[in-house]
């Protein structure tokens, strides 16, 4: 499905990688590790096409990503460093404004079940601390079960323990059902068992 | 997929606006000070107020605008939400197009209405309150539009906002010189209607390609 090839980034005047191989098929999990500046953020922004690389290429389904912009958008969710929320909305409007982006027309009721489920309060974003920020953003997950990409950022942090067992079940559930994830991470979680690893 | 999008972007960019009130309120009392102070400054001479109202309103219309350029695209390039709009489904330049319209109902529109009562300090004729609205009206989408290109441009960068003045500044002046002479032209008894199709069409031609440039500039900046 996703097939990254000689990837190469350079930032801010330094090689971070080169020569980056990989494929991913359906139902795989990656993850992509190395300390702190190494480019793993690079890697996933890269992947999702909002980077370009240095050199190399990536391809979805065979095509290279640059020709398809809107088409492989629809078919993947990123969840970046920052959760992608705005201050004066509340996690509602938030995620029915990220929902709609993504052309997915989802019903309120659905939308208030996925906050729920990360137990998310109805109150302005700037009155949340940053793990409910946070689990905000991740509750788009429970939406996306159609998606086939996931590229996760950092998903784990500045969660609790229950709310990073939840994320890690909704990963393995989207795995089972034949869905692909890359995710970076610095806190051990379980299912990096089952994860393939990429090292920066 | 078009539509939805450009709907879903302006009602949540104006619930935005409306949440913070004064945002919006600190550019358009700019424009009252700026268009108010020039009668304070050149003195009572209604001869003279009335010669330089339509350039001192337009003038002050421009600067307004472009104060609130910054806002564009900064406050969702920090919080990420500007890169999950450039993965969403409908092309960038739909989100740009959306995003700037959303921009103009927020900071040009209020500007249009309220010129008229401004040109009430410079003693100008009640003939020229409506051309004085209908250039503004159609000259302000093409600052909000143009601007556009600029704060996409300068997005991230620091002390962005001098050097987005420096960019967008010279690219008003086709905008400011048709928009103050409409008002001119009507002052004089002669017809405006040159000058008014000219703004139109600058607003056609930027509505339909400036977004694409914004978008190319986005995509350049948050790399």
């Amino acid at each position: 499905m996703l097939e990254a090839t000689e990837l190469e980034c350079e930032r801010g005047g330094r090689t971070l990688f080169r020569g980056l191989s990989f494929a991913l098929a359906a139902g795989e999990l990656l993850r992509v590790g190395g300390p702190n500046g190494s480019g793993k953020t690079s890697l996933l922004r890269i992947l999702c096409g909002l980077l370009t690389p240095g050199g190399g290429e990536v391809r979805w389904k065979g095509a290279p990503i640059r020709g398809l912009r809107e088409d492989y958008s629809r078919e993947l969710l990123y969840l970046g460093h920052a959760p992608a929320v705005k201050d004066d909305l509340t996690p509602l409007e938030n995620l029915d404004v990220a929902c709609r982006l993504v052309g997915m027309q989802a019903h309120q009721e659905a939308l208030t079940w996925a906050l729920n489920a990360f137990a998310v309060p109805d109150l302005p974003v700037r009155k949340l601390s940053q793990g409910q920020r946070r689990r905000a953003a991740l509750a788009r997950l429970l939406l996306s079960e159609s998606v086939a990409l996931w590229l996760l950022d950092e998903p784990f942090a500045a969660l609790d323990i229950a709310a990073a067992s939840y994320t890690e079940e909704l990963i393995g559930r989207h795995l089972a059902a034949g869905g692909s994830v890359v995710y970076t991470t610095h806190q051990p979680a379980a299912i990096d068992a089952l994860a393939r690893v990429v090292q920066l | 997929m078009i539509f939805p999008a450009v709907k879903t972007i302006v009602r949540r960019d104006l619930l935005l606006a409306l949440r913070r009130r004064s945002d919006v309120a600190t550019a358009l009392l700019f424009f009252v000070i700026v268009a108010s102070l020039f009668p304070l400054g050149v003195g009572a001479e209604p001869n003279l107020l009335r010669a330089i109202a339509p350039g001192v309103i337009w003038v002050a219309a421009l600067l307004s605008s472009m104060l609130s350029l910054g806002r564009l695209f900064a406050a969702d390039h920090a919080d990420g939400t500007l890169e999950q709009m450039l993965l969403g489904a409908a092309p960038l330049g739909v989100v740009v197009s959306a995003k700037t319209l959303a921009h103009w109902l927020v900071s040009g529109l209020p500007l249009v209405l309220i010129a008229p009562l401004i040109a009430l300090q410079y003693d100008v004729e009640a003939g020229l309150y409506g051309v004085l609205a209908l250039s503004l009206l159609l000259g302000t989408p093409v600052l909000s539009i143009i601007g556009a290109i600029g704060a996409a441009l300068t997005l991230g960068l620091r002390g962005g906002g001098v050097l987005l003045s420096l960019l967008v500044l010279p690219l008003y002046v086709p905008v400011l010189i048709l928009g103050a002479g409409s008002v001119e032209m009507v002052a004089a008894g002669l017809s405006a209607e040159g000058q008014l199709l000219l703004l139109g069409a600058m607003l056609i031609v930027a509505a339909a390609f400036a977004p694409w440039a914004t978008a190319a500039a986005l995509r350049i900046s948050l790399e």
